[in-house]
């Protein structure tokens, strides 16, 4: 083995790196740039929408209901180590609308949709339906990408906003009836405890995974490799990258929403 | 009408074209005939675009290809694509209506769907597969659906990549007579790949072999049986010997 082998094993791992930011840059000017430009298929983003919003609402729910129910337990035995049990509302609440609705929200979401857009659009490619639509005079971005991103980036805060509401009922559930607080007092601490800003800022955070999702879902399905192996590793290039951008970028919108 | 000059394309280390030249008239059915592998579909995809060459030059009435406006330069064209390329996601007719359901050329929903079920006609389905999905067809009546679909906006320029491919004998027939009535009746200028010698007597005006990157051989199609071309000679008699290798 050469000497410098390490050496270039990890500048060529940095020069590969460096060059999917590259295209993944690229891609992202090409999708904004037709965004606004028509002609524009709302039929595309009508269906995009329902399969993106509509069928991902019971993964959502569920995931999110027992969620704000395990927070629930943790913050009463939490808090109980220095009596402040009580805060159990107020902290489910904050926690849900401001990271894990959004979050958990995101994660399925990308698990779900970031995959199947992958794997349709991958498809499509694989078998020349993308080369079609081009001598059909449609622009690929226009006809697949700008509705899927649109649709997403439109579901995601709906989504993460009846999460909200489900995740909170978890922790109101558990609340109620294994820890014995009082419903009513239960609700007004989470109504009155909760400000504007902690949903808004949950929600616009929904959007970025949204636009993250899809965005990712269709250049990974765009440059998908020849065969059924080729989409089969688009579809989890999509997974994973959207998961973890979804996280870097909830870091730094934290950081931007809360920290001045 | 259509030029190519010297175009060269590789994939990676494979060169594929290594300086194809060939000529299409306006109104004339040029048929290109190859071995498996040797690039005939890339040579199709070069001129729409759809693969961009590395070097030489393709013009459409004189006119650089690259240079040219997309949408008008696309609308122009129909290509029927080896492997169907239907979209799975839309039913039989709005496939075949695709161009007619949107853009420069959007008509009424009903009127496009009348259009598209007398297209279906021609290339001998029924109406009833009409909505159907492309997953529910044989793999024959699929390539008929992408045929359908390749000439319902009437283009002026044609590709078809192995339209009889795949179809029983006496549909290969019909479909060879499409083909034919096309260019002949419509005025369309058809360049077609096909393996099948019996098409490309039907469909031809002009022949071209394809072989290790370049035209080995361009004629009319009533030269072909006494080209004296090697490679022709052992492509259209289907020899295991001769110039071209059976291991490619
Ligand atoms: N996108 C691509 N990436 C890499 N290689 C390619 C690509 N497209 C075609 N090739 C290669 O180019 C060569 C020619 O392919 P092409 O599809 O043009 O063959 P063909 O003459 O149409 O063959 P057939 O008669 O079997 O359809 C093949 O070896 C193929 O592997
Ligand atoms: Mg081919």
């Amino acid at each position: 083995m050469h000497p410098l082998a390490p050496v270039t094993a990890v500048g060529r791992s940095t020069l590969s790196m460096l060059a999917a930011i590259g295209r993944v840059t690229i891609f992202l000017g090409a999708t904004l740039t037709h965004l606004v430009r028509p002609p524009f298929y709302p039929r595309e983003f009508l269906s995009a929408l329902l399969s993106i919003g509509w069928f991902s609402l019971p993964v959502v729910g569920l995931t999110t209901l027992f969620t704000g129910g395990a927070l629930a337990l943790q913050i009463y035995a939490g808090g109980a180590r220095f009596n402040a049990e009580a805060v159990v509302p107020q902290i489910v609440a904050i926690g849900m609308v401001r990271e894990l609705g959004p979050v958990l929200t995101g994660l399925m979401v990308a698990g779900r949709v970031a995959a199947s857009i992958a794997a349709e659009v991958g498809t499509m490619k694989v078998t020349e339906q993308i080369d079609a639509l081009v001598t059909l005079s449609t622009n690929p971005m226009k006809y697949l990408t700008v509705p899927r991103v649109l649709a997403a980036t439109l579901a995601l805060p709906l989504l993460a906003a009846v999460g909200n509401v489900i995740g909170i009922l978890g922790g109101y559930l558990v609340g109620t009836t294994r820890l014995d607080f009082n419903a009513a007092v239960y609700l007004t601490n989470t109504v009155d405890f909760l400000e504007a800003a902690d949903v808004v800022s949950g929600l616009v955070k929904a959007a970025v995974f949204g636009f993250i999702v899809a965005l990712m879902g269709c250049y990974h399905g765009m440059n998908s490799g020849r065969g059924a192996q080729g989409v089969g590793r688009a579809t989890t290039n999509a997974v994973v990258s959207s998961s973890i951008l979804i996280l870097a970028s909830n870091y730094l919108l934290t950081e931007v929403f809360f920290s001045a | 009408m259509i030029a190519m000059q010297d175009v060269h394309k590789a994939f990676g280390p494979k060169k594929v074209l290594r300086g194809v030249t060939l000529d299409v008239a306006r109104g004339e059915s040029l048929v290109i005939i190859g071995g498996s592998g040797t690039g005939k579909s890339v040579t199709i995809k070069c001129i729409l675009g759809l693969v961009t060459p590395d070097t030489g030059l393709i013009t459409l009435d004189g006119q650089d290809v690259r240079r040219a406006e997309r949408d008008a330069f696309l609308a122009r064209f129909g290509m029927l694509f080896q492997g169907g390329a239907l979209f799975d996601s839309l039913s039989v007719w709005q496939n075949v209506a695709f161009r007619l359901l949107r853009g420069a050329l959007k008509r009424p929903r009903a009127e496009a769907r009348e259009i598209a079920i007398e297209k279906l006609r021609r290339v001998g389905l029924t109406p009833d597969v009409a909505d159907l999905f492309p997953a529910e067809l044989s793999g024959g009546m699929q390539k008929r659906v992408g045929l359908a679909r390749a000439i319902a906006a009437e283009p002026e320029i044609i590709f078809f990549d192995e339209p009889t491919t795949g179809l029983d004998p006496i549909m290969a027939g019909v479909i060879n007579d499409l083909i034919r009535e096309i260019v002949v009746e419509m005025g369309a200028t058809a360049i077609t790949i096909t393996h099948d010698m019996s098409s490309v007597r039907a469909i031809a005006d002009k022949v071209a072999m394809l072989h290790d990157g370049v035209i080995q051989w361009t004629g009319p199609v009533a030269r072909m049986d006494t080209s004296g071309d090697p490679f022709v000679e052992q492509f259209i008699h289907g020899r295991a010997e001769g110039p071209i290798e059976a291991v490619r």
